[in-house]
């Protein structure tokens, strides 16, 4: 074995590297096979940073196909319901600047809104069954229908397709639960605020 | 002497004690009336178990514990209830909440109460069952169930009651320690009893000496091996991790909770409220409070009812609104200023300050923070507190997790020492607020994905199921055709192997003409079905307008059998060329078949034309008396050969244009994109109009809708359907939509 190593040198080198090039061949292909990784990474990661309101305002029929859409080089600000933030956390995910909202697709509405049928006027015809990407209507043919109101994500999209136009997109109730403190506002030594605003807005600073 | 230990950071404000904790526990006078809210505690709101105008007795259990993190809740005071509504909560909010009010009848009778003298003989589930309807909640300011607390899945070593009470003014349980220290001790062995602990540890402050004392002297009296410690007075001591490493010199981990050490912490007044409960049955209606500042005439500690309006007690203690600079709830580091004075006293509520302009004037603005450190210095929890302000100013939340913004008390030592006024705990608590709603988003979002990924699969798999079908249905009739055609012509088939693109074409040919004669053959029955009932009708003497419309019928049964009849014949005459143009171009589009059929209409118009001429020398020739109609039908005839004609040019003209497009024509789409499509081209529109564009835009899209609701009504009217009265509203409402709009607009 040695004196085969010493005589033929560069033979019994490039034997030993070809039977490492083997292994590790077989080592790689082998794990490329056992951990393939279905479908592409970074639209399941943008689709997890879309609000998921299904509503269709960027163009495409809901957010996974927007987040195909932006992986094959699409804009990200076509989310109104995602706002100024979805926009941010996409521009920090793909390395990018961050756009402003691209007007032409809606506007940002603060207010978070829920679908409501109003029941005694519904006839039953399904549209709207049919219209919602999140199956949260709730009825059969003829018979009277009712939203889902946790599973509703305010799309709007019902609110068209009803013949008799009984369906409203109500603002959601804000209760004590979803109460939660202000950031208090930037003030400085050079706001000389009245002492009368300023109390008001001392709430919890007491000390 | 037990070893005690000393806490990271902390601060040494003034105590301004002694307002409140020379005088022992008053009573305030019983209020008009008393507000409960259904929500004092940590957890799902309580159910209301009454209604208004009911009577109710003081200790009456008028509302149950609505979950397992919920506690129920007595009436303080006997009287009616008044209301069950929204009222102005004990909330840093402000916001109302929905509560039961009660109005007080001055008996202040009580319900029937079932003690027992020998509560600790009873098995542990049966006191936490006592405990839990008597509705204790944490009273040291937290309030969650205290039931809760005693069922600690976790093996509890250790019970520690709290009586360190480090905030600057409060006094209760100081006070509750002096007056009624061996009932507390009472109430740390039931506690103890039922958690399974060993070992009860009293931790109290000393700057409390009195009470220190007299829990002392009460724990030697009961024989027991409570361990009473004192230890320097400091604020944050009293926080519940704090005082677990002061006492026992360990930390409790970043997540955890204090029993996964196998200990537990209770208040003091807690203890008070449990012994009372597991001897006397008595559920928590009242609870002591500290109501101090410089505002009131009488500082001192209270015996108060839940639910007595914070508005009530002040004025019992002489209070001037004009001295007054807030209301503050809680201490002054801990609590919140009260939006609504009308807002009632609850379970948590441990004090009520009052100050004086000069006593706490407002805050001054705050300045720049200069990096000095001594919030980091100050912080109980080992944080870092300058940092986190940068992440909470640029709303950095990640990084603000990673700083374990989670583990802050928010005592406010850090915004204490700031030598820069800034109101660090608000920022703290905002952001921590935020990041609560963006998970509570994050998960709602998760669950719509859901969703829509399991409606797209449900759709996609109905789809596959009809095309399946579809395909079943499409073999089923080929095989049918196949057997129809070996045992017909053997020949046949030795025909269909060769060519079997003329085969299908054949087949589909057939079919068609096979559904035509179907339909010829049941427009024969349909107009022999009409003539006999015309015909019955006739011999029954039936009244003159149902004759009428049976012989319209039929005349119509006529029409639709001539209809048929033509069908077939250009269905026989359009096969014949089918077969010819089939071989040559097998594949047609649309507009070509169009064209086609044009060209056999004007084809057949020929011919037929040619056969009214022929008719027409015909009769001339015999002198007949139907010249004149034969005359007619050859124009008309003639007429429509010319229109057949000048449309079939037509057609080959537009086909051209028309090619690309139509061969692009987009599939079929569902209910969903259309509507997408819609909104979205609306959206488009808007962003591009001006105010008053849009305004106009909408006037206009409301007048289509209505238009096509009149529509809709108009056809449900003629058919008399259902829905009718649906549709009028429909109508009506966008109407006054329409209306307003027109109003705003102009």
């Amino acid at each position: 074995m040695l004196d085969f190593i010493n005589q033929q040198a560069l033979f019994s080198a490039l034997l030993a590297l070809g039977a490492l090039a083997i292994c590790f061949g077989a080592v790689l292909g082998f794990a490329a096979i056992k951990y393939k990784i279905e479908g592409d990474p970074l639209v399941a990661k943008i689709d997890e940073l879309l609000p998921q309101t299904q509503c269709g305002q960027c163009g495409y029929p809901g957010c996974r196909p927007y987040a195909e859409a932006i992986v094959n080089g699409d804009a990200i600000n076509k989310c109104p319901p995602g706002g100024q933030t979805t926009i941010n956390s996409l521009a920090n995910l793909l390395a990018v600047d961050a756009p402003s909202l691209d007007e032409e697709h809606g506007e940002v509405d603060e207010i978070k809104k829920v679908a409501f049928i109003r029941e005694d006027e519904c006839i039953g015809c399904t549209k709207c069954i049919q219209a919602c990407p999140v199956d949260a209507i709730l009825g059969a043919a003829k018979h009277m229908h009712t939203v889902i109101a946790a599973e509703c994500t305010g799309c709007d999209l019902c609110v068209e397709p009803c013949p008799v136009d009984c369906i409203d997109m109500l603002p959601l109730q804000q209760g004590i639960d979803q109460w939660k403190w202000r950031k208090p506002s930037n003030l400085i030594a050079s706001d000389h605020l009245p002492v009368s605003e300023t109390s008001s807005s001392a709430a919890e600073d007491a000390a | 002497m037990r070893k005690i230990w000393d806490i990271p950071g902390g601060i040494h404000p003034p105590e301004n004690k002694r307002q409140s904790n020379a005088t022992p526990i008053a009573s305030v006078p019983l209020p008009e009336e008393l507000i409960l809210p259904l929500t004092q505690h940590i957890g799902t709101p309580a159910l209301s178990l009454v209604a208004v105008g009911d009577h109710v007795l003081k200790g009456q259990k008028i509302a149950e514990a609505g979950g397992a993190l919920s506690a129920a809740l007595h009436a303080p005071s006997s009287g009616v209830v008044k209301a069950i509504e929204d009222r102005p909560s004990n909330h840093p909010s402000g916001l109302d909440a929905a509560s039961i009010v009660i109005q007080c009848d001055g008996d202040d009778k009580w319900t029937q109460l079932t003690g027992c003298d020998n509560y600790l003989s009873l098995d542990p589930s049966e006191l936490l069952n006592k405990i839990h309807q008597a509705g204790i909640a944490g009273l040291g300011g937290a309030g969650f169930p205290t039931a809760v607390k005693l069922q600690a899945r976790q093996k509890i070593h250790t019970l520690i009651i709290n009586g360190t009470e480090c905030e600057p003014y409060i006094t209760a349980d100081d006070t509750l320690m002096r007056q009624h220290a061996p009932d507390i001790i009472r109430g740390s062995q039931l506690l103890a009893y039922i958690l399974g602990a060993t070992q009860i540890v009293i931790g109290i402050e000393d700057n409390k000496p009195e009470a220190i004392d007299t829990i002392r002297q009460a724990a030697q009296s009961a024989h027991s091996a409570i361990d009473v410690v004192d230890f320097p007075t400091k604020y944050p001591s009293g926080g519940e991790k704090q005082l677990i490493q002061i006492l026992t010199g360990k930390e409790v981990a970043s997540g955890n909770l204090p029993a996964d050490m196998g200990i537990v912490v209770q208040n003091v007044g807690t203890a008070f409220a449990a012994y009372r409960a597991a001897r006397f049955g008595e559920p928590l209606i009242q609870r002591v409070t500290t109501v101090v500042g410089e505002s009131l005439s009488r500082q001192g500690n209270v015996q108060a009812l839940i639910g007595t309006p914070i508005k009530h007690l002040l004025q019992a203690h002489g209070y001037q609104p004009s001295n007054n600079s807030r209301i503050i709830m809680g201490g002054p580091m801990m609590g919140f200023t009260l939006k609504c004075i009308e807002a009632p006293l609850i379970k948590t509520s441990n004090c009520v300050l009052a100050p004086s302009h000069s006593e706490m004037p407002p805050p001054s603005p705050a300045s720049p923070c200069i990096r000095c450190g001594l919030c980091a210095e100050a912080c109980p929890a080992s944080l870092l507190p300058q940092q986190l302000f940068w992440y909470a100013q640029a709303e950095n939340y990640p990084a603000l997790t990673q700083h374990n913004l989670f583990d802050c008390i928010e005592c406010g030592a850090c915004s204490y020492v700031c030598p820069s006024n800034l109101p660090l705990v608000q920022y703290y608590r905002a952001a921590k607020g935020d990041i609560k709603r963006q998970q509570q988003e994050k998960e709602k979002s998760d669950l719509s994905r859901q969703r829509f990924e399991f409606r797209k699969q449900r759709l996609a798999k109905a789809e596959a199921e009809k095309e399946a079908k579809r395909l079943a249905r499409k073999k089923a009739a080929e095989q049918a055709k196949l057997k129809l055609a070996n045992t017909g012509d053997p020949s046949a088939e030795n025909n269909a192997a060769s060519n079997s693109a003329e085969a299908t074409l054949k087949t589909h040919s057939s079919n068609e003409k096979d559904s035509r004669m179907r339909n010829l053959a049941s427009a024969q029955q349909r107009l022999q079905n009409a003539q006999n009932k015309l015909r019955t009708a006739e011999s029954h003497d039936e009244t003159e307008t149902r004759l009428s419309a049976l012989a319209a019928a039929v005349k119509q049964a006529e029409q639709k059998l001539r209809e048929a009849q033509a069908k077939v014949d250009a269905s026989e005459q359009a096969s014949d060329n089918e077969q010819q143009n089939a071989q040559q171009t097998p594949q047609q589009s649309p507009q070509q078949s169009q064209q086609q059929s044009q060209q056999r209409t004007v084809d057949s118009l020929k011919k037929r034309l040619k056969a009214a001429e022929q008719k027409l020398a015909e009769a001339r020739t015999n002198n007949e008396a139907s010249i004149n109609a034969l005359q007619l039908g050859t124009e008309k005839l003639s007429a429509k050969l010319k229109d057949a004609e000048s449309e079939l040019n037509h057609i080959v003209a537009s086909a051209k244009l028309n090619e690309e497009q139509t061969l692009e024509a987009a599939p079929q789409k569902n209910a969903a994109e259309l509507a997408i499509e819609k909104a979205q081209a609306k959206t488009g529109n808007l962003s591009a109009m001006s105010r008053g564009e849009k305004a106009l835009a909408q006037i206009a899209a409301l007048e289509s809708r209505l238009q096509k609701a009149r529509i809709k009504l108009d056809k449900a009217q003629h058919e008399q359907s259902d829905h009718v009265d649906a549709l009028r509203n429909g109508v009506e409402k966008l109407e006054q939509k329409l209306k307003q709009a027109r109003e705003q607009g102009s």
